[in-house]
């Protein structure tokens, strides 16, 4: 129980003066997934069903690794930041903070994992 | 955390049906009931109403019920036009006032609730404290600094054309009460009636604090909540578009970001 006045609590801690960026930061990584997932289709599809050979052979050439590189990166990094946004929505507390960095985790962990299999590929 | 279950306090039960009366055009209303000093769970007691002895309206059918049949049933009502925003209640699923919603627009029985979400102070009226407290946060008064004009602030056509479709929010808290995020977040999230306000004041020509009003709503919860589903804009009663006025801010924050 406190005695909070009612304009207290609908102030709360203030603004945090942030999250302009966070919104930003989304909205350039869809507009980059607009354009890179399109060209992953294709060059991903172009690569599938070949022999081992054949994949390691496609994937050394500079335009689909990049672009797979790149898919990978900015996917998860966009994954991230939504994922962020949907704790944020439905956890409070404690288990909000664990549950953020715990996806952070797994967001980066996943793209470090992809970008490796794509350098192993291409390299 | 979020909650899909009601608290065991908080399950409806089935209430009173009242009698019905004689007469070939009856039509059933269930309505929500809660009284806060018999401890009881709430329900929903079942009504019926000749209609052809009742005004056309949602509010003369509860209006109807006050004063004919159950003179204890409670709910918030004043203008009976669409101007007060007292009488905004969840009608056959939708946030609405009960003075313009037409009972010709429902299908088969009429389930009336409080607006969703909300601590229930009794039957129908909702408690709204927090909600006012946040309308009064975003500062809805003209903020200025020049020294003030000899007669008005001036303010051109084109400008005040700005302000239609935001000025007529009747703070019936509606179109927050809608709001999966207000639901969830609301205690920090000032949720669309709120932030159509805000908006109002920051395009307004004649207000000098709008860099202030960006910043104080530079923030994830505040503003940032609203991921545009636009239940806001569906059940408006009066037909405007907090979403809209929410997207605006949101681009007025990358504009003077970027």
């Amino acid at each position: 129980m406190a005695f909070l006045t009612d304009r207290k609590r609908a102030v709360g801690l203030g603004s945090a003066k942030s999250g302009v960026e966070h919104f930003w930061a989304m909205k350039k990584s869809s507009i980059a997934l607009l354009i890179l997932v399109p060209f992953f289709v294709f060059t991903f599809g172009g690569a599938l069903g070949g022999t081992y050979e054949e994949v390691l052979a496609y994937y050394s050439r500079p335009f689909p690794a990049i672009i797979a590189a790149l898919t990978i990166i900015v996917g998860f990094h966009h994954f991230n930041m939504g994922v962020q946004v949907l704790i944020e929505d439905y956890v409070h507390g404690l288990a909000e903070k664990v549950a953020i960095l715990l996806m952070t985790c797994l967001s980066y962990g996943a793209a470090a994992v992809g970008v490796f299999a794509i350098a192993k590929l291409a390299l | 955390m979020v909650q899909f279950t009601l608290p065991k306090n908080s399950k409806i039960r089935t209430g009173k049906t009242w009698p019905k009366p004689s007469g070939g055009n009856v039509r059933k209303f269930q309505i929500y009931r809660w009284n806060p000093d018999d401890g009881e769970n709430p329900r929903v007691d079942t009504y019926f109403i000749d209609m052809d002895d009742c005004g056309p309206m949602v509010l003369d059918a509860l209006i109807k019920i006050k004063n004919e049949i159950d003179p204890t049933l409670t709910f918030r009502r004043s203008c009976r036009e669409g101007i007060c925003g007292s009488c905004a209640m969840n009608i056959d699923g939708i946030n609405t006032l009960a003075c313009i919603y037409g009972l010709d627009e429902i299908d088969g029985d009429v389930k009336i609730y409080p607006l969703p979400h909300m601590p229930v102070v009794k039957d129908l009226i909702p408690d709204l404290t927090h909600f006012y407290a946040q309308h009064a946060s975003i500062m809805p008064w003209l903020e200025t600094k020049t020294n003030r004009p000899a007669k008005e602030w001036k303010q051109s056509i084109e400008d005040r054309k700005k302000l239609d479709g935001l000025y007529e929010c009747v703070m019936c808290a509606s179109c927050s009460t809608s709001c999966p995020s207000y639901w969830w977040n609301g205690d920090r999230y000032l949720g669309p009636a709120a932030l159509l306000h805000a908006y109002r004041w920051i395009i307004d020509s004649r207000d000098e604090a709008t860099g202030e009003r960006l910043d104080e709503l530079n923030d994830p919860f505040k503003l940032y909540r609203c991921h545009t589903i636009m239940n806001c804009a569906k059940t408006c009663p009066k037909g405007l578009n907090p979403a809209k006025a929410i997207a605006e801010i949101k681009k007025l924050m990358v504009e003077r970001a970027v």
